[in-house]
């Protein structure tokens, strides 16, 4: 135990806890805020009066208490507040109830509670947005102000869209609850979908000067590792968080003095390798699992990435396959990108080249890279290598220019002044 | 909880009467509504005559304004409604998904306010 023995258990018990008492009262607003209530008490008395022996169980206990004295005020959800006095075991003034914690079920119930939380949260019925801000304060336990702050909105905008979305979950009675399998299977991308959009947020902020912003990455990490436990046989699940982990190993190593490193000059030796050893390890369990899908194929690449002893020792002939496959599946114009700077690198600067100029040409590829920062960078960086000094210089000028990073210029300003 | 389905879509892309498609086409909505019943969850379902039999209706500036046509110009209209009683969202986006010119159409689902008497 540190000397803050309330952040210690936040971390785990915030998602229980809210998660058990959605599943009493039935309104997600009700159990955040009981939630809430519980833990500004747990600050209050466990330093003076030590830390319980079961603290989730006190934790539960005093929010259930909580609920019952803001439910008083509102007469129309008598309902929740004859569910909520139902007797689960005598509560004495303060004392905890440990019958909760004697519950053989218990594990299970608190899995499926919170997996019917985390659905919830993202259920496509709320806007992306939505999800993402929801998730991040009712699963993760984030507060309005931190989420704001992580966004770039105002914490009056951010309060807003929490409360616009948890109406509609009213009043569209959207529901949180564990689904059947099948529908469980249909709805996890969407999970996926979110997690990863606060790992990138996190992980190459567009306007941030400091480029990473490692918070909401340990939130997406977090996330993931969650829903993994949650749900233990799904390749995607597994692939995403393998892929996240083999990308945050990089973090150290992605700005230098307000400028981007990339992969071809990042130290190697200040990658993190405990984070890698256990992205491998997630990738191994969904290679495991069944047939890839493409946050497995993508933290393939990353695992490459991760092994190379050098940016030039690199499987780059692996990492072609691997996009080939990739664009099979979905045709993209940005993944188009990606294979064609691998093919650079593995096949030299004039093939590299060509592959990046046939993306505009072709057909049958989603996406416009014209408007596009690393489309650009990456012509620069070929046509310099063919010693094409004045194209080059050009293509970067027109990267500059599309980059809304300030540690992206910088790096993009040295590589055309380094230009002969 | 009970929700509106509110049922839009181009008429150009409803089979036309007179074509071979037209007599399934009617037949899967029998069907629908038959589903909808058997399970107790259809409260109300009506299909619409079409735009050029709509009028409006406004009042401005104590003027009663009618015209002919819909609301709303638009290449999707208003074709028909289904109400329905079901247990939460995710059931009624499962009956809208069957709806008959979903696969060309778009259904909205909005909740039926409840006022406690």
């Amino acid at each position: 135990m540190t000397a803050d023995p309330v952040a210690d258990v936040f971390r785990t018990e915030w998602p229980r806890l809210v998660a058990t008492l959605l599943r009493d009262v039935g309104d997600l607003g009700l159990a955040e805020d009981a939630a809430q209530d519980a833990f500004l008490a747990a600050t209050r008395h466990w330093p003076t009066r030590g830390t319980p022996d079961q603290p989730a169980a006190w934790l539960l206990t005093t929010a259930r208490r909580k609920a019952i004295d803001r439910l008083r005020n509102v007469s129309r959800h008598d309902h929740h507040l004859a569910a909520l006095a139902q007797p689960t075991g005598t509560v004495v003034d303060g004392e905890p109830d440990n019958s909760l914690v004697d519950d053989p079920d218990r594990d299970d119930h608190l899995l499926d509670d919170q997996l019917a939380l985390l659905l919830g949260c993202c259920h496509p019925a709320l806007s992306p947005e939505a999800q993402v801000a929801l998730t991040l304060r009712a699963v993760a336990g984030l507060s309005t102000a931190q989420i704001a702050h992580a966004f770039f909105v105002s914490e009056s905008a951010m309060t807003r869209r929490l409360t616009r979305s948890k109406t509609k979950i009213r009043t569209a009675g959207i529901p949180f609850e564990k689904p059947d399998l099948a529908t469980l299977r249909l709805r996890v991308p969407a999970v996926c979908g979110v997690i990863y959009s606060i790992f990138t947020e996190g992980h190459s902020s567009a306007t941030d000067a400091s480029l990473v912003r490692g918070d909401l990455c340990d939130e997406a990490i977090w996330l993931g590792e969650l829903l993994a436990t949650l749900i233990a046989d799904d390749a995607e699940v597994a692939g995403l968080l393998a892929l996240m982990l083999l990308i945050d190993a990089r973090r150290a190593t992605r700005l230098d003095n307000g400028a981007a490193v990339l992969l071809a000059e990042q130290d190697r030796s200040r990658w993190n390798t405990h984070t890698i050893a256990r992205g491998l390890a997630e990738l191994a369990r969904a290679h495991s699992l069944r047939s890839g899908g493409m946050f497995q194929f993508q933290a393939a690449v990353a695992a490459l990435h991760a092994t190379a002893p050098s940016f030039e020792a690199t499987d780059w002939a692996g990492i072609v396959g691997l996009y080939d496959v990739m664009l099979r599946r979905q045709p993209s114009a940005l993944i188009a990108l990606n294979r064609a700077i691998a093919v650079a690198q593995r096949d030299g600067p004039e093939l590299g080249l060509a592959a990046l100029d046939a993306i505009p040409l072709a057909d049958d590829l989603d996406g416009d890279l014209d408007g596009y920062v690393h489309f650009h960078h990456a012509r620069a960086e070929a046509l310099a290598d063919m010693g094409r000094h004045t194209e080059s210089r050009t293509a970067f000028r027109r990267a500059i220019e599309l980059s809304t990073s300030p540690a992206q210029q910088v790096h993009l300003r040295r590589r055309a002044d380094a230009l002969p | 909880m009970k929700y509106m389905l509110i049922l839009a879509s181009n008429p150009a892309d409803e089979p036309a009467p007179d074509s071979a498609e037209f007599g399934p086409y009617m037949n899967e909505w029998g069907v629908y509504s038959s589903a909808l019943n058997d399970v107790g969850a259809m409260v109300a379902g009506e299909a619409l005559h079409g735009v050029e039999a709509a009028t409006t209706v406004q009042i401005r500036d104590g003027q009663r304004i009618v015209t002919d046509g819909p609301f709303i110009e638009s290449k999707e209209v208003i074709g028909g409604f289904y109400v329905i009683d079901v247990a939460n969202l995710d059931e009624a986006l499962d009956w809208a998904a069957k709806i008959p010119n979903a696969h060309f159409g778009t259904v909205e689902v909005r909740p039926v306010m409840e006022f406690d008497d």
